[in-house]
């Protein structure tokens, strides 16, 4: 964060080569170079930014350990600015996780496994992946803030959970193909994101920055269209197309404060009651017959 | 038979597209999809209908027309107006051309076989046409850039292994109508976006004659069936009737084997495309 109170957040929107791990994390550096020459203080790069995303068969051979010495290599990249990146991520029980790690000043902060693995249509995650089972939030320079991956923010509860954490920051690092062609100048999967991640900010009072992927894998295309919104719901910085693209855009963090004075959803929010309904459901559920 | 209400329409709105957009993606795409597999030059077979003058258009935009090599491939019973199309879009892009006659080796061949009909004779010719293609993509080192759109794959209206034969194809997502959209908006001559469609392996032989119903009907019926899953009895609430509807469905069910790779004995643990899965773009 600026002395002023402002914080420059960076969105890496590149094109990760596929299985190369290698050619990846030489891109992560030299993007992370741009970012930090930019004055940011942030920078996140997309779902599986050091993997690619179709991976299919290749997520064994593509995955990290959190003992293995290239994360001394990813944390370095964070000294001069906090890092967000996707990885595959490997536990000692030979479990695969689609990944999305937080480093700070040469540290690992923060691990976000995606929960909400999508396995329809064009995706097939639960083939090859494990799902995570937690959302958490964690305290970094500038606030409280939450990670959701791509497919996780398609389900209000993860985003409304962060949220009663007190988070001012939800971080949503995705590999989006777009489809759906109508007359609409934009695909129909850039106007349910922008739908979505605008609905999000603006009922949670939060900061939300969307980081999306470019290029082709086996002819789906990633759309970009990254963005950061204001906890009004405003888009403060939008890069339209889906070229390579660093999106820069300064946060006035003040504002998360006087967004919760003017429209106190939080403070009103029933957690007890959410709670106690959603038990009912349950319990409900449980005792049909068949 | 009957039909939705919007045939009287120029097209049927849910088909309507964007083709800025649509143009955009599939310019990158081919850029993409060449360029990393180690390529610079696509090769395709140009017949002068509106699917490969769209082929060629989108590949020249992004490869430049230095990268394209257009192979013009008359059979002596095609219609010369195909070829007059064909060298009429080569001209206008500046793209590379080849032309070669296929009657010597499809006739010689049919020689021996005098009494073989109309279709046999098509598919020869289609599958002539594809190892010309792969030679000359051998020779010139180009991709062969597939140019089957969406309503052909599905209905089977093509040769496996002939016309159905490409490393990459930008078209095969789009129904016959929204090619004519996207071809008529990057700028293919207009006389070749409405001429009636046809398979030109004789002359007079039309696409909707042969098929028995209109394009613009049939993208219709697949919009609902193919991209919303609608079912029979839905479909003829709309409109179908249901003899078109069963004779769509039953023609996308038989020509399934078309669309997929020859199917493979299981023995093995792993065994291709079943439980050994790798996407094409591995490391690229």
């Amino acid at each position: 964060m600026n002395a002023d109170g402002r914080l420059t957040v960076g969105l890496a929107q590149i094109d990760p080569a596929l299985g190369d791990r290698d050619r990846n994390l030489e891109r992560h550096r030299e993007w992370v170079g741009q970012a930090t020459a930019a004055g940011a203080n942030l920078l996140v790069f997309p779902e599986l930014s050091l993997t690619g995303y179709f991976l299919k068969d290749l997520v064994p051979d593509s995955a990290i350990r959190l003992d293995d010495p290239i994360m001394g290599e990813l944390a370095g990249l964070s000294t001069k600015l906090d890092v967000v990146l996707g990885a595959v991520v490997e536990d000692p029980d030979h479990r695969y996780f689609n990944a999305s790690l937080y480093f700070s000043h040469g540290e690992l902060v923060h691990l976000h496994r995606k929960v909400y693995l999508p396995t329809y249509g064009m995706f097939d995650e639960q083939r090859y992946f494990a799902p995570g089972d937690r959302f958490r939030s964690f305290k970094t320079g500038f606030g409280r803030t939450g990670i959701l991956v791509c497919e996780d923010i398609w389900h209000l509860s993860s985003a409304y959970i962060l949220s009663l954490e007190g988070v001012d920051m939800i971080i949503c690092p995705s590999s989006s193909p777009g489809r759906g062609i109508t007359t609409d100048e934009r695909l129909g999967t850039a106007e349910s994101y922008n739908l979505v991640c605008r609905t999000y900010a603006q009922f949670l009072t939060t900061f939300f920055l969307y980081c999306n992927r470019v290029g082709f894998e086996d002819g789906a295309n990633f759309w970009g269209g990254s963005m950061v919104i204001g906890p009004n719901g405003d888009i403060i910085a939008q890069q339209e197309d889906a070229d390579e693209a660093l999106v820069l855009a300064s946060l006035d963090l003040a504002q998360v404060r006087r967004e919760r004075l003017a429209n106190p959803l939080l403070r009103d929010e029933r957690l007890e009651l959410t709670i106690n309904e959603l038990r009912r459901v349950l319990h409900e559920r449980t005792r049909k017959p068949f | 038979m009957s039909a939705p209400a919007s045939l009287s329409e120029p097209v049927f709105p849910p088909l309507a597209i964007h083709p800025e957009l649509v143009k955009r993606i599939l310019v990158g795409f081919i850029r993409n999809e060449v360029r990393k597999v180690g390529f610079e030059r696509v090769v395709l077979g140009l017949s002068g209908g509106v699917d490969s003058s769209l082929v060629a258009t989108l590949a020249t935009e992004a490869l430049g027309p230095r990268n394209v090599l257009a192979v013009v491939m008359p059979y002596r019973t095609s219609d010369p107006k195909s070829r007059n199309d064909a060298l009429q879009v080569v001209q206008q892009l500046g793209i590379e051309q080849l032309e070669i006659d296929i009657s010597p080796q499809i006739d010689a061949y049919f020689e021996r076989f005098p009494a073989a009909d109309q279709k046999r004779r098509g598919n020869k010719m289609a599958r002539e046409r594809m190892t010309i293609l792969y030679d000359q993509s051998f020779a010139s080192r180009g991709l062969v850039i597939g140019t089957s759109n969406k309503t052909e794959l599905l209905l089977g209206y093509g040769t496996i292994y002939g016309d159905m034969a490409s490393a990459i194809n930008p078209i095969g997502d789009l129904y016959k109508t929204q090619v004519w959209q996207l071809a008529d908006a990057a700028g293919v001559p207009t006389a070749i976006v409405q001429k009636a469609p046809s398979a030109d392996l004789w002359a007079g032989q039309s696409d909707e004659t042969e098929l028995g119903f209109q394009y613009r009907m049939i993208d219709q019926l697949l919009y609902y069936l193919v991209d919303h899953r609608y079912s029979i009895d839905e479909l003829k609430r709309l409109g179908f009737a249901e003899a078109f509807v069963e004779d769509i469905i039953r023609r996308v069910r038989d020509n399934q084997y078309k669309r997929r790779l020859p199917v493979i004995a299981k023995l093995s643990s792993r065994t291709i495309d079943r439980d050994f899965r790798y996407p094409r773009d591995w490391g690229h």
